[in-house]
């Protein structure tokens, strides 16, 4: 089903050359605060993209998005959203902006779908175009049951669709989702997820923040990274992880027999073209340790394989790594059981930016 | 700024777009006060029917006040019945919505400049309470019997009905965007009871002569000049404040109420 909520065409149209959203070196220091929310924040988005602020909470990811939705006052530098300075024209900028908050703010004295239908007021779409959006809306967005009904006893995941919904009412041009799936279970989280690849391949430019990184590489064309109000990387996930030095690695696992010593094998890998450095790693397990007395997985003698997992620290391009040690291996007459290769992820590149971990 | 404004693609004047978003701001405050029109309305009547009741009927049939006291009471209760009733429908919704809610939030988002959401909840306020005071007429014969009526004093009481209301919302804006939400109780008892009381609704203000002190407390209470000027209208016989005064007062207080109370709205509204 094709969403009718889609940005007009005409006003398309006029703005091919500005970008989605512009923001240069914006300053928000809030009255009481000791050092500025949002300390000289550059970047652009492109129409259509889908751009990620990624950030532990306090970050300053919200009060950008707020700056930008008008509803926090900047203190200092641009912020235009499709070429529409929030702070000089936000009557201007708030026609263009669809804003999805942390909060759930649906109006309690009104139906959802009176919800969907007073925000189009506000926003100036005729009666007729109302009624027929609202229904759409809620069709695709699984509401249509529960249209009748109050936002009070709404779950989160509920009102988040709600309020999606709500803001697609006047499609907006630039669409801001803060923390969008905090707080959701995983099927709402989903969801979610699918609107926004949705909106993408309509053509709307979403900027949402989140503090989960799973969900920035999942989702995001690019992704700024944010701590203390500063931008401290800004680039596609890929590039963000691939610019992290001796990050990607290679992890083994091999079944050996008693024959073969394990510190021979590890030597001969760290030999390799390109690997830098090996370690051993504990073999995978999950729940309990064995109890004591039946030692399942130790070497007892009786010549039953044993199992060696090993990390490798790989310069060049991990996969590339594979065959060699297929190669080698198997010379050595050992089994090659598994090989996951280690991407490093963005939590990696916030760690490596910070010098500590995302939460 | 220097390039990147692009001229506006839709063809619709602005000043059309924000009268179109503030109507249907309006609209939306309209819809959900109609539908609870019963518990509105319960909600407004009940403290001036007690008092019309109270003061204007068991007093009077007991003998401890006159029996021409209801032609003093009741143009003052219409007058407090509009002035707090607009106060409380911008105080209490304003406090709860910027304090737990948040509900108003997707209006503060509408196109329309923000200081015109909080000039639509005065607009609003003002009409519900106009409504309510439109009630206290059949309520007044209801529970008196006859109520001090003079058509030739209609379009005074309407101007200063209007005044008032106006007032009292616009005082409901400040108190609702100054008191935080743990103060709600306080306000109630602080400034809603004295208000009430000091508002020269239950006794003309040209009496308390003999009480100079209190005299000059409820000069400073603006129901006072719409209680006043509800008995020049109604009841002119009462020795009452100069109609042009009352009207003055309110006026003045009014756009230095609405001022104030739009400053403090904005700072709540925007961060």
């Amino acid at each position: 089903m094709v969403q009718e909520v889609e940005v007009d065409r005409e006003r398309a149209a006029g703005v091919v050359a500005s970008p989605a959203v512009e923001v240069r070196d914006l300053v928000k220091r809030y009255p009481k605060g000791k050092v500025n929310a949002v300390d000289g924040v550059s970047f652009t988005v492109s129409p259509g993209e889908v751009f990620g602020l990624l950030g532990p909470n306090g970050a300053g990811k919200t009060t950008t998005v707020g700056i930008l939705t008008t509803r926090v006052r900047r203190s200092g530098g641009t912020a235009c959203v499709a070429g529409v300075d929030v702070g000089a024209d936000p009557v201007r900028a708030r026609r263009l902006v669809g804003v999805v908050p942390q909060r759930n703010n649906l109006d309690r004295s009104l139906s959802i779908r009176q919800n969907l239908l007073f925000h189009a007021a506000y926003h100036g779409v005729p009666a007729a175009e109302r009624a027929r959006r609202a229904d759409t809306l809620l069709a695709e967005f699984g509401l249509a049951d529960r249209a009748g009904e109050k936002p009070d006893m709404f779950s989160g995941g509920q009102a988040q669709r709600v309020m999606v919904a709500r803001t697609l009412m006047h499609a907006p041009r630039v669409l801001f989702l803060d923390e969008p799936t905090t707080g959701l279970d995983p099927a709402a989280r989903l969801f979610v997820w699918d609107r926004v690849r949705d909106l993408q391949a309509q053509g709307v430019t979403v900027v949402l923040t989140t503090h989960d990184m799973d969900e920035a590489a999942e989702l995001a064309d690019r992704v700024g990274i944010m701590d203390h109000g500063r931008l401290l990387a800004l680039d596609t996930p890929a590039a963000l992880t691939r610019g992290l030095p001796g990050r990607t690695t290679l992890e083994v696992a091999m079944a050996l027999s008693e024959a073969t010593p394990p510190e021979d094998l590890l030597a001969a890998l760290a030999a390799l073209d390109g690997v830098e450095r090996v370690e051993q790693v504990a073999a995978a397990q999950s729940g309990p340790p064995p109890p004591t007395g039946s030692d399942a997985g130790g070497p007892d003698g009786d010549g039953r394989p044993r199992e060696l997992r090993a990390r490798l620290y790989v310069s060049g391009d991990a996969p590339l790594t594979v065959a060699p040690v297929a190669t080698l291996l198997a010379e050595r007459r050992a089994e090659l059981t598994d090989v996951t290769i280690g991407t490093p992820s963005l939590e990696d590149v916030f760690i490596n930016l910070t010098g500590r971990a995302l939460r | 700024m220097s390039a990147t404004i692009t001229p506006p693609t839709s063809a619709e004047p602005a000043a059309a777009g924000q009268a179109k978003a503030f109507l249907a701001v309006l609209r939306r405050d309209v819809y959900v006060t109609w539908r609870e029109l019963p518990v509105f309305l319960a909600q407004v009547i009940l403290q001036p029917l007690f008092l019309l009741f109270v003061f204007g009927r068991v007093l009077t049939d007991l003998g401890f006040a006159r029996p021409d006291y209801t032609e003093i009471l009741f143009p003052g209760i219409v007058a407090m019945t509009a002035v707090l009733t607009a106060l409380q429908s911008t105080a209490f919704p304003l406090v709860i919505d910027f304090s737990f809610t948040k509900e108003i939030e997707d209006r503060l988002l509408a196109p329309l400049p923000v200081g015109m959401v909080a000039v639509e909840k005065i607009v609003f306020a003002a009409s519900r309470a106009l409504l309510a005071a439109a009630v206290m007429f059949p309520v007044g014969i209801l529970v008196l019997g006859s109520i001090p009526w003079r058509a030739s004093g209609v379009p005074l009481m309407a101007v200063v009905l209007v005044l008032g209301s106006l007032v009292g919302a616009a005082l409901g804006l400040i108190l609702g965007t100054a008191v935080p939400v743990n103060r709600i109780n306080v306000m109630f008892a602080l400034i809603l009871t004295p208000l009430l009381f000091t508002g020269a609704s239950q006794y003309p203000w040209a009496s308390l002569g003999q009480l100079p002190w209190f005299q000059v407390i409820t000069a400073g209470n603006p129901l006072t000049y719409v209680s006043e000027g509800m008995r020049a209208a109604l009841e002119p016989a009462v020795p009452h404040i100069r109609p042009w005064i009352s009207m003055l007062v309110l006026s003045v207080t009014l756009v230095v109420f609405t001022a104030v109370g739009i400053r403090l709205f904005l700072r709540r509204a925007i961060d």
